[in-house]
C-alpha cells in the first residue's frame, strides 16, 4: 500500500462475545470490591510508580475488565505495592488485593511454600 | 532376667521409637538449615552464648514463666505436668538407683513400685516414696486443670481454645491417662507390698489382696501401653513441643533466625509451637470480626502438615501482620516471618521488575539528615510539613528524600511474598542514601522505619520521628511548652510491638500535652485495622476493627487522639469526630514562639 503519511486507527470497540471473560469473573470472586468501581483514576493520580515511569493503574485493570490481557502482567510488575491508590480510592476497592490477584491470574501461579 | 517383666515391652519399643523418630527428624532439619544458618550455627555451636540458654529451657520448658505471666492459671496447668514429669522422673530415676543398688534397667525408674515389693526400708526410702506420690498428685492437678479447660476454656481465662485435630486428640487422651493409670498400678502394688506413700497407700488400702492381685498385671500393662501410645504419637502431633523447643531456644541463643524461605530452622519453630491458643484470644480478626480459622496456631500447624496446601494459602493471606499474637506466644515463635514464608510469591516473584527506576538521581546531603517521608505520609501532607517546620526550627538541614517522587520502602512488597522486588527496592533506596553522604536517617511511617531498621544494612543512625523529636527536646535543642491538651496516645503495630519503641512518643507527648492511659496500650495496643499486611479483609470488617481501637483511645475522653503512623491517622480520622492528629504535628502546634 501506499504510504500516505497516516494509517487508519486499528478498531478499538471489543467484542465481547469473542472476549474470554472468564478471568475477569475470577477475578471478580477473589476481589469483590472491584465490582464498586467507577473508573475514576483517583489511584492513577496518587500511584508511586507512575512519578517515574507511564505505569497507570487505571488503565491496566479496565482492560482486564475488558478481556484485554494483552501485556497486562508486565505493566503490573511496575507497581510497588505501596497501597496508595487503596487508601484513596473513594469507591473502597482494594487495589493492592486486585493487582496481586490480577498477576496471579495473568501468570497462572499459585503461592508456594515448602 | 531380675527386673523384668513382658509388660515393659511397650515402654521400653515405645520409648526406643520416640528418640529414632525424633534423632531422624532432627538431623534432617538440621540439614534443611540455609547457607548462613549452617554457617552462624558451625560459627557459635561451642560459643559461651549456648549458657544462657539452659536457664531459659529450665524456665520456658519446664516452669513455663511466660505462660505464667500473661496468665497464672494456664501457668500452673502447663508447669505442673511439665515440670511435674519430669521431676516425676528424675527423682525417680535416683530413687530406683539407691534402692537397686546397682541392678539397674531405665525401665525400672518408670516401673519402680512393680519391682521394688518391699515396704520402704529406712528414712531415705521414705522420704523418696512420699516425695514421688506428692509429685503425682502435683502432675494429676494439672491434668485436671487440663480437663477444665477442655470443658470450659473461659474457667482458665480463655476465650476460645485451639480447635484441635484427630490425633493431636488422640494423644491428648494419652497423655491424661498416663497419670491416673500410674495412680491405680501403684495403688495396687501398694495393696500387695506396702510400699505406697501417703496417697497411693491410701488408695491401696481400699482394695483386698484378692482384687489387687487380679488387677495389678492388667494396670501395669496398660500404663506401659499408653506410655508406648503417648511415645509414638507425639513426633506426629503438637506434642512433639517438649523437645523441640529445647533445640529451638538453644539455635536461637547462637543465632540463628528465620529468612525469607522455609528452612530447616523453620520446622524447628512449627514444632515448637504447642497449640497452646494463645495467640487466638489476641487477634483482632477473631477478637472482632469472629474469624477462627486463620490464626498463627492454626498457620503453623498446616505448614507444618503440608497437606492442606488451599489452606495454607487461605490462612496465609489473611492476617493484618499486627503482631498481636507474636507479642502473645510464650515460645517467642517468630510468626511474623513465618507468615511472611507462608506468602513467598514464587515465580511471580520477578527480578528487576523496576528499571525504571534507574535514572532516578541521588542528591549531595553531606552534612544534613535525610528524611523520609514514605508513600503514606504524603497522603497525610500534615505530618510531611510538620516535620520540616521542626528541622527549620532547630536549624537541621535535611534532605527531603521522597518529597515530590517516592520509591517505596519496600516493605510492603516483603510482607506479600515478594521477596526480590522487595530486595530490588531496597537497593536502590539503599544507593541513594549512601551515595547522598547523609549522617542520619529520619522517617515519619513505621513501616518505612521497620523496614530501614531491619531489612536494610544502612550505617547510619535511622530514627523514626517520634525518636528524633525526644532527642531534640532532651537536648534542649526544641524549645516546647506544655498545653492543657488532654491525649490519648495509639502505638502502631509496627513502631510498638515491631520496633519496641513505646517511651519516646510519650515522653514528647507528656512535654507538650497531658497523656492519658488506655485500656489497652504499649504491647497491648489494638490494630488499627488499616495495616497493609492483609488484602483479604474487606473495608466493612476493617471498620469494625478500627472502631474497636477508636472505643479504646477514646474511652478516657481525650481533646486529642495521637498517632506516631500516617496509615493510623488516616484510618481514625474517617472513624471519629475527634480530633486525631500525628505526634509531629502537636509538637509544632506547641513550639516556644520565640526560641
Ligand atoms: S480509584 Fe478506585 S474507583 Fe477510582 S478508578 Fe481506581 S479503583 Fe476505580
Ligand atoms: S500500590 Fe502500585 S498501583 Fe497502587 S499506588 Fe502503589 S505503585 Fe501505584
Ligand atoms: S503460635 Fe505460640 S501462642 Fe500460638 S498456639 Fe503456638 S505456641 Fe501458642
Ligand atoms: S498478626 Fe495479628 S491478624 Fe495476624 S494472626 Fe497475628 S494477631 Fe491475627
Ligand atoms: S512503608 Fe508504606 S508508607 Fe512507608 S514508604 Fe513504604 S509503602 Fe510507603
Amino acid at each position: 500500500m501506499a504510504d500516505f503519511g497516516f494509517s487508519i486507527a486499528k478498531t478499538r470497540s471489543v467484542k465481547l462475545s469473542d472476549t474470554d471473560m472468564s478471568k475477569y469473573r475470577q477475578l471478580l470472586e477473589l476481589v469483590p470490591s472491584f465490582k464498586r468501581c467507577i473508573s475514576c483514576g483517583g489511584c492513577t493520580a496518587s500511584c508511586s510508580a507512575r512519578q517515574f515511569t507511564d505505569f497507570n493503574i487505571r488503565k491496566t485493570h479496565c482492560y482486564f475488565r475488558r478481556g484485554q490481557y494483552d501485556k497486562l502482567e508486565q505493566e503490573l510488575q511496575k507497581c510497588m505495592l505501596c497501597g496508595k491508590c487503596t487508601l484513596v480510592c473513594p469507591r473502597g476497592v482494594n487495589l493492592r488485593s486486585l493487582i496481586i490477584n490480577m498477576r496471579q491470574i495473568l501468570t497462572n501461579t499459585n503461592e508456594i511454600i515448602g | 532376667m531380675e527386673n523384668f517383666s513382658p509388660f515393659v515391652l511397650p515402654f521400653v519399643l515405645g520409648s526406643i521409637a520416640l528418640l529414632v523418630i525424633c534423632l531422624y527428624k532432627y538431623v534432617r532439619w538440621i540439614r534443611q538449615f540455609d547457607r548462613l544458618q549452617q554457617k552462624t550455627l558451625l560459627k557459635n555451636i561451642f560459643s559461651i552464648k549456648f549458657l544462657p540458654a539452659i536457664g531459659e529451657m529450665f524456665r520456658e520448658c519446664l516452669l513455663h514463666i511466660r505462660i505464667s505471666k500473661k496468665n497464672w492459671r494456664l501457668g500452673y496447668m502447663h508447669r505442673s505436668i511439665a515440670f511435674g514429669w519430669f521431676l516425676l522422673i528424675f527423682v525417680g530415676a535416683i530413687e530406683s538407683r539407691i534402692g537397686t543398688k546397682g541392678h539397674f534397667h531405665y525401665w525400672v525408674a518408670i516401673f519402680y513400685r512393680y519391682f521394688h515389693q518391699v515396704p520402704p526400708e529406712n528414712h531415705t526410702a521414705w522420704v523418696f516414696t512420699q516425695l514421688m506420690d506428692l509429685l503425682l498428685l502435683y502432675v494429676l492437678s494439672g491434668v485436671f486443670l487440663a480437663f477444665v479447660k477442655k470443658i470450659k476454656s473461659k474457667l482458665l481465662g480463655m476465650n476460645r481454645a485451639t480447635k484441635h485435630t484427630l490425633m493431636d486428640k488422640a494423644i491428648r487422651y494419652s497423655l491424661w491417662g498416663i497419670f491416673p493409670l500410674r495412680l491405680l498400678s501403684e495403688s495396687v502394688s501398694a495393696t500387695l507390698y506396702h510400699n505406697g506413700g501417703f496417697l497411693t497407700q491410701t488408695i491401696g488400702n481400699l482394695f483386698s489382696t484378692n482384687v489387687a492381685s487380679f488387677l495389678e498385671m492388667p494396670f501395669w500393662t496398660l500404663y506401659s501401653i499408653d506410655l508406648c501410645v503417648f511415645f509414638v504419637l507425639l513426633p506426629f502431633t503438637r506434642y512433639m513441643h517438649i523437645f523441640t523447643e529445647v533445640f529451638l531456644i538453644y539455635f536461637r541463643k547462637v543465632g540463628l533466625r528465620e529468612h525469607t524461605k522455609m528452612t530447616g530452622f523453620t520446622k524447628f519453630e512449627l514444632s515448637s509451637c504447642s497449640r497452646c491458643g494463645m495467640c487466638i484470644d489476641a487477634c483482632p480478626l477473631y477478637k472482632d470480626l469472629g474469624i477462627t480459622d486463620v490464626q498463627s496456631v492454626y498457620l503453623l500447624r498446616n505448614l507444618r502438615n503440608l497437606e492442606h496446601h488451599k489452606d495454607i494459602i487461605a490462612a496465609g493471606k489473611n492476617c493484618l501482620i499486627c503482631h498481636r499474637c507474636a507479642e502473645e506466644c510464650p515460645v517467642n515463635i517468630d510468626l511474623m516471618n513465618i507468615r511472611r514464608i507462608s506468602r513467598d510469591k514464587g515465580d511471580l516473584d520477578i527480578v528487576n521488575s523496576y528499571k525504571y527506576l534507574q535514572k532516578v538521581q541521588s542528591f549531595n546531603a553531606i552534612g544534613r539528615v535525610a528524611y523520609f517521608g514514605g508513600c503514606m505520609s504524603h497522603l497525610t501532607p500534615g505530618i510531611t510539613e510538620s516535620m520540616q517546620t521542626i528541622f527549620k526550627a532547630v536549624g537541621q538541614k535535611y534532605w527531603f528524600m521522597d518529597e515530590d517522587k517516592s520509591i517505596c520502602c519496600g516493605r510492603p512488597l516483603l510482607q506479600q511474598g515478594f521477596n526480590n522486588q522487595a530486595a530490588e527496592l531496597r537497593r536502590k533506596n539503599t544507593d541513594l542514601i549512601v551515595s547522598s553522604g547523609a549522617q542520619m536517617l529520619i522517617t515519619s511511617c513505621p513501616i518505612c522505619y521497620t523496614s530501614f531498621k531491619k531489612e536494610y544494612k544502612l550505617s547510619i543512625p535511622v530514627l523514626h520521628h517520634t525518636e528524633y523529636i525526644n532527642m531534640l527536646i532532651e537536648k534542649g535543642m526544641l524549645k516546647v511548652k506544655k498545653s492543657d491538651l488532654k491525649v490519648t496516645y495509639h502505638d502502631p503495630c509496627e513502631l510498638g510491638r515491631g520496633c519496641g519503641i513505646y517511651q519516646e512518643p510519650r515522653k514528647v507527648l507528656e512535654a507538650v500535652a497531658n497523656l492519658m492511659k488506655t485500656k489497652n496500650e504499649k504491647e497491648n495496643s489494638l490494630c488499627c485495622g488499616m495495616n497493609l499486611g492483609n488484602t483479604v479483609i474487606s473495608l466493612e470488617q476493617q471498620t469494625t476493627i478500627r472502631n474497636a481501637a477508636l472505643d479504646n483511645l477514646t474511652a478516657p475522653g481525650p481533646d486529642v487522639i495521637a498517632t506516631a503512623c500516617p496509615m493510623c491517622k488516616k484510618a481514625f480520622k474517617h472513624g471519629t469526630t475527634a480530633n486525631v492528629k500525628d505526634i509531629a504535628e502537636i509538637v509544632v502546634e506547641n513550639l516556644e514562639k520565640n526560641a
